[in-house]
């Protein structure tokens, strides 16, 4: 048999999502922000939402999201994609809107506003990347970076006495009225990752049902900023990070 | 319909913009000008032109909605006052990076920090020259009177689409809270999504019939982010061509001019009378708009003029425009008072004559 035989539309079992731009991501490879882009961009075709979708692009690696994800995005300053969020489902509340946030940009800078919109129950769906550190500005501790965990601003590991602790905010999030589905993922394995695409769709159709707010954390490698090569970073986040931030549901309401 | 109403002015800006047909308010209390929100709440406009009102959690989410709602094409705006405004200037840098039209009020109190609920100009170089980082401006319009901050309103939201570039009302606490007659004008439609896709291809209203919109202001190409700066440069030099706006009053046989935006302008006005009773000739130059500043109509208001005395609620910041203006080839003085003072008529006059008149 030639390889050409092989190669016909009906033996595809794999293709990039059509909403996903054709073009090299700046990511570092190993990153997990690439595969959750991927799985977002299949959930929003498989919802025929193309048309209606309109994403608040983080202050982050991920600040060029709009660069992959072929749906109108807006590019939000620093911590605050969730006010934006939630202006733009507030102005046009038939629109599929999605915030999709770093740590830090999340649970520091823009706490009061992921609380306030969660709080609110916003009929939209935050996306949450939590890799523990600040990918995008050279490795720095964040909110959630464990105790012991070294960065650049922890160069000797994150001291309590010193940094606090590592916040669990989407155990915090669960806690608010205004929230219906609060759920834990991580993109490591291809089961995880399919995992993780459902609880995307499950959000994005809270959302458009006006269920109210819906958080995903997706529990990710920064490898670069871990100094870990690809499959070192997958290893030692399922056998540190799920400790602090287990996998699953917090709220399914 | 035109309707003729008492109010205060804080309170003519809501019911103005609900009469525009604003798609949307985001703000967060406080003095001097917590009745925008109130009289908002209380209109209920959700419930009959459909427009959005939110207390946000803060003056910084308040305008991250306002950058939001621009984005997607809608008339929104935001109102607040000087400390709230502070917050807020990172996200109003963004609305001019994004080429956003929106609409903020300031209805200045008295600082520096957290200062006195009393009113103050002294947020002039924070709104004329920038406030937040960058190479920007926001055209700035100066109301007087209750009128005008309702006739502002919709002027300030026809500047912002039309240039693509936010509006500020730059109004002080007399102004906010003194109450006069006012016409409020007809109600408007809000726009229709279809008019918004029209009016604003760029909104990113999700991608029916087109390609993605992104509204960013983010460039890492050197070459290409100086290309944006020259194009916002372009749109400023367009404004202070066309839109550069100031009220002259008996500017053409005065032998001294004031110069007084705001509640201090209306000042001004007692202060002519009480000269003229005097045999003292002054005229009065109010700008309307602070950015663009009326530079060449000053100078030329000022051309026959032996001195020009500028009246502010600060300690002397438009005054640095108006001796621009003039090239300082005329003595310009300077009378304000500060910490929520307002001076009376008589003390103008008097400082006006101790500055100008005894001095020789
Ligand atoms: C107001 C403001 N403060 C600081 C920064 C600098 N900054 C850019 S990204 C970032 C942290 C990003 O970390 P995170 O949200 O965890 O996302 P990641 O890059 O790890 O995906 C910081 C501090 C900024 N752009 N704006
Ligand atoms: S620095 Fe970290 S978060 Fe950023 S692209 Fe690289 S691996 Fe991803």
């Amino acid at each position: 048999m030639d390889i050409n035989d092989i190669i016909k539309p009906e033996n595809r079992v794999y293709k990039r999502p059509a909403l996903l731009n054709d073009c090299h991501m700046h990511y570092c490879p190993g990153c997990s922000h690439g595969v959750v882009h991927k799985i977002i961009a299949e959930v929003i075709e498989e919802m025929n939402a193309e048309e209606i979708a309109i994403g608040i692009a983080p202050v982050g690696c991920a600040v060029f999201a709009y660069n992959y994800i072929d749906v109108d995005f807006i590019e939000a300053a620093h911590g605050r994609a969730p006010a934006i969020a939630t202006a733009v489902k507030r102005l046009q509340p038939d629109k599929l809107v999605f915030s999709y946030q770093g740590d830090g940009d999340m649970a520091a800078i823009g706490t009061a506003e992921t609380i306030h919109a969660a709080n609110r129950g916003e009929n939209i769906a935050m996306i949450f990347v939590n890799n523990a550190i600040y990918g995008m500005t050279g490795g720095q501790m964040a909110p959630t970076t464990l105790l012991g965990m070294k960065t650049a601003t922890t160069p000797y590991g994150r001291r309590a006495d010193l940094n606090g602790y590592p916040l669990a905010i989407t155990n915090l999030l669960a806690q608010l009225d205004g929230t219906c589905y609060v759920t834990r993922h991580a993109v490591h394995t291809p089961a995880a990752v399919r995992k993780a695409k459902a609880a995307i769709r499950k959000a994005f159709e809270n959302s458009m049902a006006g269920k109210g707010t819906s958080v995903v954390e997706i529990v990710s490698t920064c490898n670069s900023g871990w100094k870990l090569t690809p499959v070192q970073a997958n290893e030692w986040m399922a056998e540190h990070m799920f400790e602090k931030y287990p996998l699953g549901d917090l709220k399914n309401e | 319909m035109e309707e003729v109403r008492l109010m205060k002015g804080n309170e003519a800006l809501a019911h103005a913009a609900i009469r525009y047909g604003a798609d949307g308010y985001f703000g967060y209390p406080i003095t001097p000008q917590s009745e925008v929100l109130e009289t908002l709440e209380a209109e209920m406009p959700w419930e009959t032109t459909g427009m959005v009102v939110l207390q946000a959690e803060s003056e910084v989410a308040a305008i991250n909605m306002v950058y939001a709602g621009a984005a997607c094409g809608k008339a929104v705006f935001t109102s607040s006052s000087s400390p709230g405004v502070s917050l807020m200037q990172e996200g109003i840098s963004y609305i001019a990076a994004s080429e956003l039209p929106a609409l903020i009020i300031n209805v200045m109190r008295g600082g520096p920090g957290l200062g006195t609920i009393h009113p103050s100009q002294a947020d002039y170089f924070q709104a004329c020259k920038g406030g937040g980082h960058g190479d920007y401006h926001c055209i700035v319009l100066a109301p007087s009177s209750v009128q005008e901050m309702c006739d502002f309103v919709g002027l300030g939201w026809d500047l912002a689409f039309k240039y693509r570039t936010p509006a500020m009302i730059l109004a002080d606490g007399v102004v906010g809270q003194m109450m006069e007659k006012v016409i409020l004008p007809e109600q408007r439609q809000r726009r229709t999504e279809e008019e918004v896709r029209r009016q604003c291809p760029w909104a990113t209203t999700g991608k029916k019939g087109r390609k993605q919109n992104v509204v960013t202001s983010l460039e890492l190409d050197d070459d290409r982010m100086e290309q944006n700066n020259l194009r916002f440069q372009r749109t400023y030099r367009e404004i202070e061509k066309h839109e550069t706006r100031i009220e002259l009053l008996n500017t053409d046989h005065c032998d001294y001019l004031l110069v007084a935006f705001g509640s201090m302008a209306r000042i001004c006005q007692k202060v002519m009378e009480l000269a003229a009773e005097k045999g003292i000739k002054l005229g009065l130059a109010r700008p309307i708009t602070l950015w663009p500043f009326p530079a060449q109509q000053i100078a030329e208001a000022a051309r026959h003029c032996k001195g020009i005395l500028v009246v502010e609620l600060d300690a002397g910041q438009m005054i640095e425009d108006v001796k621009l203006a003039v090239n300082c080839s005329i003595d310009v003085q300077h009378y304000g008072r500060m910490g929520g003072n307002v001076p009376s008529p008589d003390e103008v006059l008097n400082a006006f004559e101790n500055l100008f008149i005894n001095k020789k």
